[in-house]
């Protein structure tokens, strides 16, 4: 009975001591923490992906919660809709950020660059590009081992068998960046994802001069600055025989497309061109006449 | 102890196809482009212009500091243009092309074979014309030589070791140039002696090759102060750090150069080339080359003047087999597959190997078994398959702290793996990437 009775008493004693120093230190040491940095995190999407700029969501959140305008916070992910719902939490302004994607600027398909070699080391990107040039001739292009795909977290990028050249769905892509670091060769780009997804680039990284690049592939850019004289709007510039289309001055006018001789600008997500084809020719017509 | 002592390993030599095959001189090309880089260090500036009419051992390119190395024109004619090429390895060169007219020399420079023995010249003397020359170690790393002829102030070099190992299978260059050049070798050797102001030359040969053993051996005997010392196989023993060890001993402490022991290390080749320069004033414009492989029709050991494309080296030694997987621009071990023959002879090249297409594949890797053959192979004492790991898994860090810069590249751990994991690919990236990471940190 009595053995009883002291064990009671010495747990129950240490069991109130304890209980007294977890609540004084937990008085003493308390962190002090915004509750809306909570509400902030669980209304972002929790993918940790770091497409912010940020070591994950959480960091976001509080970034979010500490800053005095949502100015250049994005998560890339979640885009307006999520922003908008952060700015309500916050009673901040939500800054309207253009929706991005990620583009692959190589259209070096297994017809235009016919592979010259075969390289039977690892299946890596990262290790070709440290290793070897490329199964093609091309010291420029997508060396078609995947790496973006691997290191995609939403399945946005997909190798294409036909061609050997990854793409992205514009559906998925939430232009985290991950692609674009993955890519040894910097061919991944995040750009403007454009009204209806409509967008023009220039698919081809090469800087070789003309002619080694057109040898290399049939579909690379030559730098011949086609493209830069139709442009009204002074967004394409050619710089090391390569030419590169500004998304924030392309009005999307497909004139640069329709120039250039080897095929390397592309249009993505515009309507068939075979009506607009007429109405082109038509005025030139009516200019020679006059 | 006739060896180095850490790690190694017995790849077959398989030197037959072309040792003991007389040099054959290779007949000049009809146009020709000299790389302006051809050494580590910065590129050679040209000093000529489009039009300009050259001589053969004329100085073409400037050195481009001091970690660089004078580029000299190996044929007479005109200069075509100034411009760059595609190397064998997809690498863009910058380059001078020349239309070859002839073959006129610099009056200065004695083309004859007659061997001179060293005059009376000055340590500086020695070492201006080595400079001069453009001489860079033709063992493959291509650092050029006077660099290592003027040690820094407070260090002092006491031996002078010569690289006649030539460890790298089928190669075998080396070996007939210390054949049929050996006496010129062993005035070369005095010559650096006297520059360098040292007693001691120790010339390292692997026991499979006897004859140049004894032939060294009656050579060196004339000479006070050199001697030759056979050693057992091991490859990397060619390896600068390696040779010192299995030469006198010595280890070279992580992160420093071979003067750090007081050792400096230069290979046949290059000593030969400095013999030429200094007593015959002829600059470092040709190499010998081994062309080999187990189907090539001739195979055997070339001297190329830099400029020739390989391809005509190669159509000498009887073309390209029917059956080549694999062309390799050096030996089996440390040389890379290249993508094409069009592409000049260089300093760099010591070999062309085809490789059969059965023998050229390499064998899926399979999972790590973690059984540290490779900790065991590596000579630099390393841990590969935690480097390559590391590399795949991006951790620079991590690597630096495990020496990754110590690597020597000579795919001891690749060539050893049971399990045939491309250790060495891993192991070139995380260096490339650490290599660039250190660059950017010491730039600041």
């Amino acid at each position: 009975m009595n053995i009883v009775l002291i064990s009671l008493l010495v747990l129950g004693a240490t069991g109130l001591l304890a209980a007294v120093l977890l609540f004084v230190i937990a008085r003493q040491f308390r962190v002090e923490e915004d509750p809306r940095i909570d509400e902030v995190a669980e209304a972002l999407p929790g993918a940790n992906c770091g497409g912010c700029g940020f070591a994950g969501c959480r960091a976001l959140a509080e970034a979010c919660v500490k800053a005095e305008t949502l100015d250049g916070l994005l998560c890339p992910v979640g885009g307006a809709v999520t922003m908008e719902k952060v700015a309500t939490i916050l009673g901040k302004e939500a800054v309207a950020a253009e929706p991005m994607v990620a583009v692959v600027r190589c259209n070096g398909t297994c017809e235009a660059r016919p592979r010259t070699s075969e390289f039977d080391g690892s299946r890596s990107c990262k290790i070709m590009h440290a290793c070897y040039v490329g199964e093609t001739a091309c010291p420029f292009g997508c060396l078609g081992c995947g790496d973006c795909v691997a290191a995609c977290q939403f399945g946005a990028i997909s190798m294409n068998p036909e061609t050997g050249l990854p793409e992205v769905d514009d559906e998925k892509c939430t232009s985290c960046g991950k692609c674009v670091k993955a890519c040894p060769r910097h061919i991944i780009e995040l750009r403007k994802k454009g009204p209806k997804s409509r967008r023009i680039v220039v698919m081809c990284v090469n800087k070789d001069k003309g002619a080694p690049a057109r040898k290399a592939c049939l579909s690379a850019c030559i730098g011949c600055g086609k493209c830069q004289k139709e442009c009204n709007f002074d967004a394409i510039t050619v710089e090391n025989n390569l030419a590169y289309i500004d998304w924030q001055k392309c009005r999307l006018c497909r004139k640069c497309e329709a120039a250039c001789p080897t095929g390397a600008i592309h249009a993505i997500n515009f309507p068939p061109r075979k009506p607009a084809e007429p109405a082109e020719a038509e005025p030139k017509k009516e200019e020679e006449q006059a | 102890m006739n060896t180095f002592r850490i790690g190694g390993v017995h790849p077959q030599d398989n030197k037959v196809y072309s040792a003991n095959k007389a040099i054959i001189d290779c007949p000049l090309p009809k146009q020709a482009i000299i790389p302006l880089v051809q050494h580590i260090g910065a590129p050679a500036v040209p000093i000529v212009e489009k039009g300009d009419k050259v001589r053969a051992g004329q100085l073409i390119a400037k050195a481009g500091g001091f970690v660089s190395a004078n580029v000299h024109s190996p044929f007479s004619g005109t200069i075509t243009k100034i411009d760059s090429f595609v190397d064998g390895w997809g690498a863009r060169v910058p380059a001078i092309f020349i239309d070859v007219e002839g073959d006129l020399w610099l009056d200065d420079i004695d083309t004859t074979p007659a061997l001179v023995r060293s005059g009376i010249i000055e340590p500086k003397e020695i070492i201006d014309r080595v400079t001069a020359a453009g001489i860079v170690g033709l063992g493959g790393a291509c650092f050029p030589t006077h660099v290592k002829l003027m040690p820094p102030p407070g260090k002092k070099a006491e031996v002078l070791i010569v690289n006649g190992v030539e460890c790298e299978p089928y190669l075998t260059c080396d070996h007939q140039l210390m054949l049929e050049h050996g006496e010129e070798i062993i005035v070369g050797i005095q010559l650096l002696m006297r520059a360098l102001d040292i007693k001691q030359a120790i010339i390292g040969i692997e026991k499979n090759k006897p004859d140049a053993i004894a032939y060294m051996q009656k050579l060196a005997s004339r000479v006070l102060g050199v001697s030759v010392k056979p050693l057992n196989l091991k490859y990397p023993q060619g390896g600068e750090k390696q040779l010192i060890d299995a030469c006198i001993g010595r280890q070279v402490p992580s992160g420093a150069l071979p003067i750090e022991v007081g050792a400096v290390v230069d290979n046949v080749a290059t000593i030969y080339a400095v013999y030429e320069a200094v007593l015959k004033r002829k600059p470092l414009i040709e190499r010998v080359i081994t062309v080999t492989g187990k189907h090539v029709a001739k195979p055997g050991n070339y001297r190329v003047r830099f400029g020739t494309p390989l391809s005509d080296v190669v159509a000498l030694a009887g073309g390209v087999p029917e059956d080549t997987g694999k062309i390799i621009g050096g030996g089996p071990m440390m040389g890379r597959a290249m993508n094409s023959i069009d592409m000049p002879a260089n300093k760099r090249v010591s070999g062309l190997l085809f490789m059969p297409e059965e023998e050229s594949r390499r064998t899926a890797p399979d999972n790590c078994i973690r059984c540290a053959k490779c900790v065991d192979a590596c000579p630099m004492g390393l841990e590969p398959y935690l480097l390559a790991r590391q590399a795949e898994l991006e951790m620079w860090d991590g690597m630096e702290a495990h020496n990754i810069m110590d690597c020597i590249e000579c795919g001891c751990c690749t060539f050893t793996c049971p399990s045939h994991r491309p250790l060495l690919d891993y192991v070139r990236l995380g260096k490339a990437t650490v290599g660039g990471i250190l660059r950017a940190r010491n730039a600041k």
